[in-house]
């Protein structure tokens, strides 16, 4: 009863608070398409909202009509150019940042650990640090021609130095008293390090994962921009030589909507991992 | 291990300084003690008299500048579990649930599971913990957390325990009660504790004796042995005066802290 009551509520409460969140969207819709209608504004520079989402759901529909000679019904479904373009982007980033962040992730527990390693590591990684992703594709292209492999070179290297800077800092800034508790019960090398020191830095260590995958994301559609001919950022760069702002605009929504889901699900494994936390309830 | 002719514990000469020249802060000068198994001392003193330090330099999470410190019949060089501490602060692991904070001594001891399964099911029975085994550190309160911490020290059965104010943030009552599961858990287990407090009150209430330092340099300024049958009445005539009596030590000692301070600040 009284749970039924309260989920009641709750559900109220989540309906209202959306409510309230959508006002600002909505009357900006609805001004931007009153714009583009009365012809302020030339659909040319700026397409109506509802022409964008006509082109999306175009840019989302298969291409050729099912027949289920040719393939499956569900890879029919997912044979539009859009699921295309996004799966070849989401293959770059999680590939990149699996290379980037595989590698940061020893090389920040190290140079956290040791002292020693530290002072060896510390002054490359500080000059190495400043240059952004972006800056390196030229040697990219020089190195790795064209193609994936200059993709994937870049967005590693996105997601590489917040994952190792942050891993270095969780590291080093362990609280001592649980080292000094871990001494006292008998702990020593590995299993210090393992079961005192890694789970004591996984609050910082998830942090540079999370944002090693947001610069990667961004580094993606850079790359897919000057490198390959596929994936969102190729898409919405070719639109542009044809002056398709619709399609644009689709292709950054598109963009903004796997951000979007790419940083819930590295939120969601937060809270799974970071249960223990303080911070993490509520 | 619990021969009676030798002490348990035994400080020698032990002196440690702090900061380098110049700056330099004598924590401890000179400390000489020696504890007999199944003893029950309190180290009583104002804030930075270096009561911490001895206790660390016991612990081995800092060794003395000079002088040595002979635990279990082996002179301390590092920390070990021999010597189990429980800190202020608690300083449980807060990633692992409250069963698991008091199984990881254990399992560091390469004990088979099956045992270490059985007997952490004993301490949390024993702690009153059984309840909140699979809760994490953050959901428990201070007293919780603290029993948790005691059950930790208690799993690697050592003979030492060390505690550093470790009620100190607990109110009055959650700290009565634990003072008293302290009191039965060390009549049962028959350990040996050292006890840092800064509380007149509880170190009468707990020791065999009472060893009271001075504030800088910090060293012993008199050793009270409390010969009170427990359960003690803190009410009773004996343990008023006895109280006055420490009172006056420490007060004595606090005033030197006091005066050190405004000097700190006039510097
Ligand atoms: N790592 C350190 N470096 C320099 N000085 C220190 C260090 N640790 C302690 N001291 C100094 O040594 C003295 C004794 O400190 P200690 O922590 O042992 O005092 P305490 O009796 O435990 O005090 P409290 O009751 O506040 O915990 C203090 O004056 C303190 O400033
Ligand atoms: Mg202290």
């Amino acid at each position: 009863m009284t749970d039924k009551k309260s989920r009641l509520k709750n559900g109220m409460a989540i309906f209202k608070r959306t409510l309230h969140g959508s006002i600002v969207p909505v009357v900006l819709l609805i001004a931007w398409e009153a714009l583009t209608r009365s012809g302020f504004i030339n659909p040319q520079i700026l397409p109506a909202p509802s022409q964008v989402l006509l082109k999306w759901i175009a840019y989302l529909k298969p291409l050729e009509p099912y027949d289920p000679a040719n393939m499956s019904y569900l890879a029919w479904l997912f044979s539009g150019e859009l699921p295309h373009d996004a799966l070849a982007s989401i293959i770059r980033v999680v590939g990149g940042f699996a290379i980037g962040a595989g590698l940061a992730l020893p090389l920040g527990l190290l140079m956290g650990g040791s002292a020693r390693f530290y002072q060896l590591m510390n002054p490359l990684v500080q000059l190495l640090r400043p240059i952004p992703p972006i800056a390196y594709i030229p040697l990219a292209i020089l190195w790795f021609g064209l193609g994936n492999p200059p993709a994937f070179f870049l967005i590693s290297l996105g997601a590489f130095f917040p994952v190792l800077m942050n891993t270095i800092s969780g590291v080093r800034t362990v609280d001592e008293i649980y080292i000094r508790a871990a001494r006292n019960l008998g702990a020593r090398g590995a299993t210090l390090f393992l079961r005192i020191i890694l789970p004591a830095a996984t609050p910082h260590i998830l942090t540079g994962l999370r944002v090693g995958i947001g610069v990667a994301f961004i580094v993606v559609i850079v790359a897919e921009m000057i490198a390959v001919n596929n994936g969102l950022g190729f898409r919405i760069l070719e639109a542009r030589e044809f002056m398709w702002s619709d399609k644009i605009i689709a292709g950054m929504i598109t963009i903004g909507l796997l951000g979007l889901a790419i940083d819930t699900g590295m939120d969601r494994i937060n809270r799974y991992l970071l249960r223990w936390h303080r911070g993490m309830d509520q | 291990m619990n021969d009676l002719s030798s002490p348990q514990l035994q400080i020698e000469g032990v002196s440690k300084v702090f900061g380098s020249e110049g700056t330099e802060v004598v924590a401890l000068k000179d400390i000489n003690l020696s504890i007999t198994a199944g003893e029950f001392v309190c180290l009583l003193g104002p804030s930075g008299c270096g009561k911490s330090t001895l206790l660390n330099a016991i612990a081995g999470f800092s060794l003395p500048t000079c002088g040595r410190i002979v635990a279990n019949g082996a002179e301390v060089a590092v920390p070990g579990p021999d010597r189990a501490m429980v800190f202020q602060e608690y300083a449980l692991f807060p990633w692992m649930t409250v069963a698991a904070n008091i199984s990881f001594g254990l399992e560091i001891k390469k004990i088979p599971k099956a045992e270490i399964v059985e007997k952490v099911q004993t301490l949390l029975e024993k702690l009153q913990l059984r309840e909140f085994s699979d809760r994490f550190p953050k959901d428990l309160s201070g007293g919780m957390r603290q029993r948790v911490a005691i059950a930790r020290a208690l799993a690697l059965d050592s003979p030492i325990l060390l505690m550093d104010e470790p009620f100190g943030a607990l109110d009055a009552l959650t700290r009565r009660s634990l003072q008293e599961e302290l009191l039965r858990i060390w009549m049962e287990f028959k350990k040996t504790i050292v006890f840092v407090t800064h509380s007149i009150e509880e170190s009468i209430y707990l020791a065999d004796r009472i060893v009271v330092m001075t504030f800088r340099p910090g060293t012993i300024k008199q050793v009270v042995p409390i010969d009170l049958s427990r359960p003690r009445d803190v009410a009773s005539n004996c343990f008023i005066t006895i109280q006055k009596q420490l009172s006056q030590m420490v007060m004595e000692e606090q005033m030197r802290f006091q005066k050190d301070e405004v000097e700190h600040l006039r510097a």
